[in-house]
């Protein structure tokens, strides 16, 4: 029983601390788009394309 | 392989292929048909850059050309030194629009092609808000190639204007979500600390000191809710007891109050109960209606965001005049009042602006609905938008191109947000009331527990400040309007003011205009008669040999009526205004007119055929000696025209049909339609006194028209649409805007209304019932505060929920 009077005062620091933790996130963004993110990483593919390829004259 | 797919639709935008075609791309060693050489470019730009993929990916076609209007010369303005886009001293960034967003490939192929630029640092996509964030190295790049190449893969985007795209609403949305969020997270923990009080209540093994440790580990946790997420309801609460009214967050405010400085007394002295987690519960509860609201408002206001680019993004200007007549082309935001713009044929006119030289024929479809071109003189003011069907003009700039007539729809959106319903008005007085009522019952109920029952006198009290919290009742409106209302703009539907479903909903007469409201407002071409040696088809050939290129509307009839076929060439094509068309087609003078016109060259006429047939405009084709033709055209019918008429007569609603055109062709339209009642040959006051008389007799009328001429009766009339999207001033009388010019969007409007009005209704029934049980209950102590909160947050519940169904059609 006793060590309730440590755990929830330091339960009561967690939650404080959650605040501060989701106040940071959504000041830098991280909330503004949730939908994009989430698809962005169903591409296999991450490398970068070369900067700038020749120009798309060769075509037929 | 033979991989040619046997499929009639292009590969890469699905629109059909035209057969004959040949345009083909091969991808991933497939060869894919394209419908024209600009899919072709841009597949073959996807595959050149190694991004093939794409199309495995995606999962719709990609933007075609159904809609779209490239530009890309006007592209280049935006590659100008505008401060808007300044970053620092090397690199600026931006937040584009980009339109056409479907799916994570077109995020992952705009980033890829954007990425590839060179100078480009840094582009992200967010698809929900379909906003572009680009930055880049001024030296190396510049914004009109980052448009152009969004443009190159399909895409269409346009700088994006943080002020007038409502940035404050989105600020707004985010601290009510951080707000919700800090709330919800009070709201458990605090449930976590209650809950052993609860569980322990009855058999009393709690021991003290546990006790208040839970009860100050509660209050510590409810302060972020009380101090940061209850402010929208304080700061409610304030300036309604500001302006000397009880509004609805007043018991709320009471509510979270008492029950905090109830529980905070309590936690203090050790004695009585708390009623943290109901506290923390009506916060939550509250703001996550709230926020559901405000979504809705922000998709309204996306809706509207499309209308804005109606106006072009660039203009000619002049400079020097009127000493020089060089010319160059600016970002249509950059002109200033008194500026000279030069409007060619084919362009819009960039900003509110009078004519200084030149005279011209302007559609004004866009901003009045009607087809019509208008004829325009030295003096007159040409509203942004218009476009300039026949001749260049001169015009002097009268209003920077943000505050033109089409920026005024922001406006009245505005209004219409701020606006309340009568429903929601009597909503509000009759809570003032309850409000008042309940404080005094409240003060009542603890003076009599305290007499009876010292111990209950204050649990008692809280319980039915906070069961009776009209939440329900304040909800029970707004949601529904604002699912309505987003529902309804989605369809193209504006509503302007917001008494207009109620309204709509009790109208007893629909009275409808009928030229461009029941009718198309533009000419068909009905019937043609030949009148020399040349069949039908030939007379309609040369007809439209001759009407090409002209602007007119009953030039466009023609061309509409002679379809694809190539039209013959025509040369010494002259234009005699009002009068008719003269051209040589294979050699042969031929005139294209009213019958004084042609009758100069073709003789006098035969017979009775000079003479029109009611209701038709008659066209004549004739040359040397000779008549060739009679065309009538006249108005069509929209095809949607007779559902709507029906849906209301079958709604037991009185449909009359009142125009200014002919009676024989009013009562041939009524007839057609099964209307009973229908008046033609009235002019404007006539429809206004019609309309009067109607409610003079106690009836509720709702007025359908078009254009300006109907703004009389259209602000007479108790609940009004305007067709078409825009007549400046029709639009400031009436209450909705039917974006779509589509009839149907009258019944859409009609049957949202009804279901609305049956959502409120059950809404307010709901919270009456709820009140009326729920209050003489916690005034009989049978309730204790956290019942009382669950009782309450259900009811509200029920309310939000029922409300948003209206968000589904």
């Amino acid at each position: 029983m006793e060590s309730l009077y440590l755990l929830i005062p330091l339960s009561i620091a967690v939650v404080f601390i959650a605040l501060w933790v989701f106040f940071k996130a959504s000041d830098g963004g991280q909330f503004d788009d949730l939908v994009g993110p989430g698809l962005r990483v169903l591409q296999d593919d991450d490398t970068t394309p070369e900067p700038v390829p020749p120009p798309p004259d060769q075509r037929e | 392989m033979n991989a040619v797919l046997q499929l009639t639709d292009c590969f890469h935008c699905g629109l059909p292929v035209p057969p004959g075609s040949s345009w083909s791309v091969t991808i991933d060693k497939l060869e894919r048909a394209m419908c024209c050489p600009g899919c072709e470019a841009v597949a073959q730009t996807i595959v050149d850059i190694g991004q093939s993929k794409y199309y495995t990916e995606r999962d719709d076609y990609a933007a075609n050309a159904f809609d779209a209007n490239l530009m890309p010369p006007e592209l280049r303005l935006y590659s100008n030194d505008d401060a808007q886009f300044a970053r620092d001293a090397s690199s600026c960034e931006a937040t584009l629009s980009v339109e056409g967003i479907r799916c994570a490939a077109c995020v992952w192929l705009i980033e890829r092609q954007l990425s590839r630029l060179p100078g480009v640092q840094a582009a992200s996509l967010n698809v929900a808000t379909e906003r572009l964030y680009v930055r880049w190295s001024k030296a190396q790049c510049e914004p009109g190639d980052i448009l152009q190449a969004v443009r190159q893969v399909g895409y269409t985007a346009y700088p994006y204007d943080a002020v007038r795209h409502g940035e404050q609403l989105q600020k707004a949305s985010k601290t009510l979500g951080r707000q919700l969020f800090v709330a919800g997270l009070s709201m458990m923990q605090v449930m976590m600390y209650v809950a052993p009080s609860y569980l322990a209540a009855e058999d009393g093994t709690l021991d003290p000191a546990m006790a208040s440790l839970m009860r100050w580990a509660s209050l510590i946790l409810t302060l972020p809710a009380i101090c940061y997420s209850a402010l929208p309801f304080f700061q409610g609460a304030w300036s309604s007891l500001r302006a000397r009214t009880l509004g609805m967050d007043v018991p709320v405010t009471l509510g979270i109050l008492a029950a905090f400085f109830g529980s905070l007394v309590a936690t203090f002295t050790g004695q009585g109960e708390v009623y943290f987690d109901s506290a923390t519960m009506f916060i939550f509860l509250l703001l996550c209606s709230r926020y559901f609201e405000l979504q809705a408002r922000r998709k309204a206001a996306s809706a509207l965001e499309r209308l804005q680019h109606a106006l072009p993004a660039s203009a000619t200007l002049m400079p020097g005049f009127p000493d020089s007549r060089a010319t160059t082309l600016v970002p249509a935001g950059s002109l200033a009042v008194g500026d000279v713009i030069l409007v060619k044929p084919g362009e819009a006119v960039a900003a509110d602006s009078v004519i200084i030289e030149g005279n011209s024929a302007l559609d004004l479809s866009l901003l009045t609905g009607e087809s019509a071109a208008q004829r325009k003189n030295i003096g007159e003011r040409v509203p942004g938008g218009a476009i300039n069907a026949s001749a260049a003009l001169l015009l002097r700039v009268l209003k920077p191109a943000r505050e033109s007539t089409l920026s005024d729809l922001l406006k009245l959106i505005e209004r219409a947000g701020s606006g309340k319903p009568q429903i929601a008005q009597w909503a509000d007085k009759v809570a003032a009331w309850f409000v008042l009522g309940l404080l005094l019952f409240a003060v009542a109920v603890f003076a009599f527990w305290s007499w009876h029952d010292p111990s209950q006198a204050w649990p008692v009290a809280i319980a039915v400040l906070v069961v009776s919290c009209p939440c329900a009742l304040s909800l029970a409106t707004p949601t529904a309007l604002a699912a309505a209302t987003d529902s309804l703009l989605r369809r193209g539907v504006l509503i302007v003011q917001p008494h207009v479903l109620e309204t709509l909903h009790r109208a007893t007469h629909i009275v409808f205009d009928k030229t461009g409201t029941l009718t198309l407002g533009r000419p068909v071409l009905r019937q043609t008669d030949s009148l020399g040696k040349f069949d039908e088809q030939t007379c309609l050939h040369v007809a439209a040999a001759l009407e090409t290129g002209s602007a007119h509307p009953l030039a466009q009839a023609i061309l509409e009526a002679a379809g694809a076929a190539e039209p013959a060439h025509a040369t010494q094509l002259r234009e005699v205004q009002g009068q008719g068309m003269e051209g040589i087609v294979d050699g042969v003078r031929y005139r294209l007119g009213n019958a004084a016109f042609v009758a100069a060259i073709a003789g006098p006429p035969l017979g009775d055929t000079a003479l029109g047939v009611d209701g038709m405009t008659p066209l004549y084709l004739g040359t040397q000696g000779q008549w060739l033709a009679r065309f009538l055209l006249s108005d069509a019918l929209r095809p949607e025209a007779r559902e709507v008429v029906e849906y209301f007569q079958r709604h037991g609603k009185q449909v009359v049909l009142l125009s200014g055109d002919q009676e024989a062709l009013t009562q041939g339209v009524a007839r057609e339609l099964g209307i009973a009642t229908a008046c033609g040959e009235c002019l404007p006051d006539e429809k206004l006194d019609f309309v009067q008389q109607l409610q003079a007799t106690g009836a509720v009328v709702a007025m359908v028209g078009d254009g300006i001429n109907d703004a009389a009766v259209l602000s007479a009339a108790d609940v009004s649409f305007a067709m078409g999207s825009g007549a400046a001033l029709a639009q400031a009388h009436a209450d909705t805007v039917l974006l779509s010019s589509q009839l149907r969007s009258v019944l859409d409007t009609a049957s949202t209304a009804a279901r609305s009005m049956r959502i409120i209704r059950e809404n307010l029934g709901w919270a009456t019932l709820y009140n009326l049980t729920a209050i003489p209950a916690a005034a009989l102590g049978f309730l204790n505060p956290w019942l009382s909160g669950v009782g309450m947050a259900a009811s509200s519940a029920v309310v939000i929920a029922n409300a948003l169904r209206l968000r589904k059609t």
